[in-house]
């Protein structure tokens, strides 16, 4: 069986993100990219599938410019077997997402999608419910455990309040969580068996999807500020405060 | 003139306070953008009961299925009761609260009605733009829904809850027709045992990697959640350590609160963290770095063990209460 795992390249997490000067964008002059950690996760679980002898071949697609073919390097360098880039540099939102996303799936014999929730970066958390939708297929999300059996998957999934656990056949959709696993690093000469590894290119436009995206951001601003408070001497003063000011006890 | 559809999440025929939210917010939209009449559906066991609380809520019409395939929540069947509502009651805006239930179903909705999605918004601006938090809340970016049907997902902690007024709208039952895999439901395990629900509760205290292990974290926090009543969160540095479950994490990529009082213990306060709590009344950090980000946006901080201020806090607390 072939796992299918999409791959988004984002912003470092760590980076202060910023509004450029006329609020249509952010700041990308000194953004670190990353592969998107729920992605990681992804491939991670792919990867383990793979080893435990479930899979047989564990494949990446990636969809944006030249330059996000580095994250899809990197995935391999974990030990995906191939990747696919999808060529576009256009805005891509997780409709758009989805509609390519399709297009690769069908074009292979994938017997299982896994993907990250949501990227960190537009947090939208839509993709992988649209694909399934789109398909017709099942869709397991926000999952922190995963058991394939004979033609289905029975995943646990974190939801509001606890854990709920649903068994779906394949072929499906999984979208991951944080508990799902630790991703691995990847090994130094994983980073250079990677860069030898097939990489297919398909330019956008040769899929056929529309490619308008359904959200359109009009201006982006900073949050506001919460304006600072106060250190307060002892526990007593705190207890005070949360009584006299803030009348919450 | 097209309607507005919001599905409301029940549990045993109350009406969740977060889709009280997105009632509120469905309103809004429904004005700015010119709907007619504003819609509800209610699923699952009790939906009947609920219907008739959410119809007093300022709906126009409330519709409901207790039928099995809503015994338990899958998306499968929300998503084919939500389509089918909104086709034949010409609802062209759909709305839900953005929890794992509406974040699950509602973009089946959208793929099948060709709609685009607004996740997880925070405001319906003058223009009737939406304004939503992307990149963990660094940045509000007011979105435009192209589509002629629209799909919006609500935080609700930014919308007020609708309150009963008025005259109550009428209720009717359904019957859903749904199509496609056969997914199965497995079980429910709850986490939170007889505490507040974590987007609900009026006071959430959360306990970051200070608190070392999952031992010390329950008995730590316990007493303190205790004595206000709270929901325990956690940051993602001790939902990762396993000090705390997934559930419990408070964050971009966990819950999202605001509640009364938030009381921060042994939280340094990373970006991601502060995005999912900053919105909170009341803000309480209790760190023993005094250059912990945490204290930027605390209302007020305390520099000290919480080994000993923790203990401490809960006898002043009740002292104060007596």
């Amino acid at each position: 069986m072939k796992i299918l795992v999409p791959v988004k390249r984002v912003p470092d997490y760590e980076a202060k993100i910023k509004v450029n000067a006329d609020g249509t964008g952010i700041q990308t002059a000194d953004i670190k990219w990353i592969v998107n950690p729920f992605d990681e996760i992804a491939v991670e679980e792919a990867l383990k599938l793979k080893e435990a002898g479930k899979a047989t071949e564990v494949i990446v697609v990636g969809i944006g410019p030249d330059d996000s073919v580095q994250q899809l390097r990197y995935a391999m360098a974990m030990g995906a077997d191939s990747g696919i880039i999808v060529k576009t540099d256009q805005g891509v939102d997780s409709d758009v997402a989805s509609r390519v996303l399709a297009e690769i799936f069908k074009k292979g014999d994938y017997g299982l999608i896994i993907m990250g929730k949501q990227s960190i970066d537009s947090d939208a958390n839509q993709t992988a419910q649209l694909l399934a939708a789109r398909l017709g297929l099942a869709q397991a999300c926000f999952a922190s455990k995963l058991e394939l059996g004979d033609g289905t998957a029975t995943v646990t999934r974190e939801v509001d309040g606890g854990l709920e656990t649903i068994t779906v056949p394949t072929p499906c959709i999984v979208s991951t969580d944080l508990r799902l696993n630790e991703p691995r690093y990847a090994p130094l000469p994983g980073i250079m068996k990677a860069k030898k590894k097939p990489l297919e290119e398909i330019a956008i436009a040769d899929l056929g999807v529309d490619t308008t995206p359904k959200i359109k951001v009009l201006r982006m601003t900073p949050p506001p500020t919460r304006a600072a408070g106060r250190k307060v001497e002892s526990v007593e003063a705190l207890v005070k405060a949360l009584k006299d000011e803030a009348k919450v006890i | 003139m097209s309607n507005v559809l919001v599905f409301v999440q029940q549990t045993d025929g109350e009406v969740a306070k977060v889709s009280r939210a997105a009632v509120t917010a469905a309103k809004q939209l429904k004005d700015k953008w010119g709907h007619d009449k504003l819609i509800g559906l209610c699923v699952g066991p009790s939906a009947a009961a609920a219907a008739d609380k959410a119809a007093s809520l300022g709906l126009d019409q409330v519709f409901y299925s207790e039928e099995t395939s809503f015994q338990n929540y899958l998306a499968i069947p929300h998503a084919a009761a939500t389509e089918q509502v909104a086709k034949q009651n010409d609802c062209k805006t759909i709305v839900a609260a953005a929890t794992t239930t509406g974040k699950d179903f509602m973009p089946r909705v959208a793929a099948a009605l060709e709609a685009g999605q607004a996740s997880d918004i925070i405001a319906v601006n003058d223009d009737g733009s939406l304004k939503r938090p992307m990149y963990a809340g660094d940045i509000f970016a007011d979105v435009e829904v192209t589509t002629d049907t629209k799909i919006v997902t609500v935080r609700s902690t930014a919308f007020e809850a609708a309150e009963p007024s008025g005259t109550a709208g009428s209720t009717a039952a359904i019957s859903v027709s749904v199509s496609g895999p056969e997914v199965k439901f497995d079980n429910y395990e709850t986490s939170g045992g007889d505490r507040p629900e974590l987007t609900d509760a009026e006071v959430v205290v959360s306990g970051g990697r200070a608190l070392k292990d999952e031992t010390t974290f329950m008995e730590v926090m316990g007493p303190l959640a205790d004595v206000f009543s709270a929901a325990i969160g956690a940051s993602r540095a001790a939902v990762d350590s396993g000090y705390a479950p997934n559930d419990w994490q408070v964050g971009q990529t966990g819950k999202i609160v605001a509640p009364n009082l938030y009381i921060a213990v042994g939280i340094s306060g990373a970006i991601q963290h502060l995005a999912g709590m900053k919105d909170s009344k009341t803000i309480v950090a209790i760190n023993k770095d005094p250059d912990a980000p945490i204290f930027e946006i605390a209302d007020f901080g305390l520099v000290a063990d919480l080994y000993e201020a923790v203990p401490a806090l809960i006898e002043e607390v009740k002292k104060a209460k007596a």
